[in-house]
């Protein structure tokens, strides 16, 4: 059985738009809240990546760390995110969700013990921040048994050697960081350059996908629409900070943002 | 896992930067892969540059001010009536601390590689002044990052560092301490890795940080090795070295030439900061048995919850405040070369008192947790033992924390 994020981009292909997906954190700002969240954005997003809150996360801006503070204060653990993605999936069963943190939450629960609760709560991939290539070879070796896309991530100080040998390994779908920045910067080159250097790391193979994210916000979206697939993160963690302040429905606000961010690159 | 002899523990790492095959590392976002590789390079072979070298020694001699005095408390040895109490015043650097050694070499690397501006984090703000300065002398913009909490009590430092022309960033994430300024320093390179050097406090974050931080502070231990022999003719056969440990850059430079030494000649004692007598929370993750994980792209012995969240740490010393601990003493534990320990809050001020009322020497709090250790264990051991305790910072700086606890007439009368 092809992996649903395969599928998400052939679907996306045929409507001639990129994937659109989306990134939240579990738990933020509770467990029933972030549940709920996933369940009303699953309808124009393609890919949900869910983010596992750590408290020393070396590469978020301060969208995200708001929100993954929120998410742990709210007594957020991991088996709890694991709930989530598998109610989630009775929900919506072939909707893809990709879990998103940092090495060390995955290190304490033991690696193998976290792909096996990956695979029987319904995860289709893993990104995980602070492991890059080659250190990772082993433990993307082990999503592959399993069926799970270790997703790997390619950034504009990436050398070309480097790209090569990366994709050479990589599953079927990476991540390229738009520019030098933790998520949710604003977006300091030109849509164009982000586009050219995609361009280059697709030509490596151009069978693989490759989505792009960080500083994509309801402005900058309609650009990018040529890359297989973008990622919008930290303006919707910030969607969710806003409506909190002001006392509003997060689920209402996010799920109306996500439709207004599909609109976009129609 | 195994220490080898005759090379030096900062280059003992494998392939991947990992002592002992499991501490350190380079856990880091793809952005920074290409940066430290650089950095990597440019190290390994400044390293071996003879002009380098002369011109790192340069700086170090006729700017910090080196060798820093090998004094012997006379009085506290005499008041304990065990063995013999020396002292490594370290505190003699120019800015006051050891951090100025590791400033000096990561301005130098800066300069060699063209970056306009340097990051750095501080705790205790010693590494942030003492980058400040350094910055200063060698013509780089500098950009310091410190916890909230930090900035409120080690403000004589921070008035240093703005002094200095840095622009000091406070970090209000998290619990406002060091391991959030390390953080916000790490977010700050990725986002700015190509026009910016960073600069790690202490030895720890990815591996490269790990080692020029440990070979820059050895200049601790080469001082030491010569001025024993000067006083004692050749390396005492029972030598003991006590130092405080949080992220272990003074400890590590204070042993490192000592390394190949037999342990019942030359002991290393790391006293870890065991915070408030009454708190649960400490800052010692070796004395107290903590799991590894990653912290600052490096795998090591860490306070963390059993999901894998880096837990906040309590002590009344700010440079001592971090949660995790360099690889190289995780390495150095496992291979139990050296022994770790804790002092607390109260024994640390205890020490202070003891050492102020004896010497004039007055050790900041991070060294303090040091003497309380030293003085405890030189009541039981023989005169011939020569301890050494590595007075590694200033009590200047800790002015407001020393008169809030011991009281005015105690700090002035010092």
């Amino acid at each position: 059985m092809l992996n649903p994020i395969s599928v998400a981009f052939i679907k996306a292909k045929q409507e001639n738009r990129p994937a659109l997906l989306t990134y939240t954190v579990a738990g933020d700002s509770s467990k029933k809240q972030s549940l709920n969240i996933l369940k009303s954005i699953s309808k124009n997003a393609d890919i949900l990546e869910v983010g596992v809150p750590h408290n020393t996360p070396v590469a978020d801006g301060s969208q995200i760390q708001t929100s993954a503070y929120r998410a742990i204060k709210n007594g957020i653990k991991v088996n709890d995110i694991f709930k989530i993605v598998k109610d989630f999936k009775k929900f919506d069963k072939n909707k893809p969700i990709i879990l998103m943190g940092y090495y060390n939450m995955i290190f304490q629960y033991g690696e193998n013990k976290f792909l096996n609760k990956c695979k029987s709560s319904g995860v289709n991939g893993l990104i995980v921040v602070d492991l890059p290539w080659p250190e990772n070879k082993d433990f993307a070796k082990k999503c592959k048994k399993k069926s799970i896309y270790f997703i790997q991530l390619l950034s504009p100080t990436t050398t070309k050697i480097r790209l090569k040998k990366i994709i050479k390994d990589s599953h079927p779908m990476s991540y390229f960081i738009s520019m030098l920045s933790t998520t949710g910067g604003k977006l300091k080159v030109s849509p164009k350059d982000i586009i050219d250097n995609y361009i280059k790391i697709k030509k490596i193979n151009p069978k693989k996908k490759v989505v792009i994210g960080f500083g994509i916000t309801e402005k900058t979206i309609d650009k990018l629409k040529s890359a297989d697939g973008l990622v919008v993160g930290s303006a919707i963690c910030k969607e969710i900070s806003k409506s909190l302040k002001h006392r509003q429905n997060p689920v209402t606000n996010v799920s109306n943002l996500v439709k207004k961010l599909k609109s976009k690159i129609l | 896992m195994k220490l080898k002899k005759g090379i030096p523990v900062i280059d003992q790492g494998n392939k991947l930067g990992f002592w002992g095959g499991k501490f350190g590392g380079n856990f880091v976002p793809e952005t920074l892969k290409k940066p430290i590789e650089d950095l990597e390079v440019l190290f390994n072979k400044l390293k071996k540059d003879k002009k380098f070298i002369q011109e790192r020694d340069k700086y170090f001699k006729n700017w910090i001010g080196v060798p820093t005095r090998f004094i012997k408390l006379e009085n506290l040895t005499k008041h304990v009536g065990g063995a013999q109490i020396w002292s490594k015043v370290v505190s003699d650097a120019n800015g006051g601390a050891h951090k100025i050694y590791n400033a000096t070499v990561h301005c130098l690397l800066a300069k060699r590689s063209g970056k306009k501006v340097i990051c750095g984090d501080t705790g205790a703000g010693y590494a942030g002044k003492m980058l400040s300065m350094a910055a200063k002398k060698f013509g780089l913009r500098c950009k310091i990052f410190m916890g909230a909490k930090d900035i409120v009590r080690q403000q004589p430092n921070v008035k240093a560092m703005k002094k200095n022309g840095a622009e000091v960033v406070p970090v209000y994430s998290g619990s406002q301490t060091l391991v959030d300024a390390v953080s916000e320093c790490m977010r700050f390179w990725v986002a700015n890795c190509d026009t910016s050097a960073m600069c790690v406090g202490s030895t720890v974050g990815p591996a490269v940080f790990v080692r020029i931080c440990g070979w820059s502070t050895s200049q601790i231990s080469r001082e030491l090795k010569v001025q024993l022999i000067d006083e004692f003719g050749s390396i005492p056969k029972k030598l003991k070295l006590y130092n405080c440990v949080g992220g272990g850059s003074s400890s590590f430079g204070f042993w490192n030439e000592f390394m190949d030494y037999d342990k019942k000649q030359c002991e290393f004692i790391g006293v870890e900061a065991g915070g408030p007598a009454k708190s649960k929370k400490h800052a010692a993750p070796l004395t107290y048995g903590s799991k590894i994980g990653i912290l600052h792209g490096a795998a090591q012995y860490v306070n963390q919850n059993p999901d894998g969240q880096i837990e906040e740490t309590e002590s009344i010393s700010a440079g001592l405040d971090y949660p995790g601990i360099s690889p190289l003493h995780c390495f150095l534990k496992d291979t139990k070369r050296a022994r770790y320990t804790a002092a607390s809050d109260e024994q640390a001020l205890e020490a202070y008192k003891l050492v102020t009322r004896f010497e004039k020497l007055k050790p900041s709090l991070e060294p303090s947790h040091a003497f309380a250790v030293a003085i405890a264990e030189s009541k039981k051991l023989s005169k011939d033992t020569i301890v050494v305790v590595n007075s590694c910072g200033d009590a200047y700086k800790d002015r407001g924390i020393l008169e809030k606890r011991l009281g005015k007439k105690y700090v002035k009368s010092n």
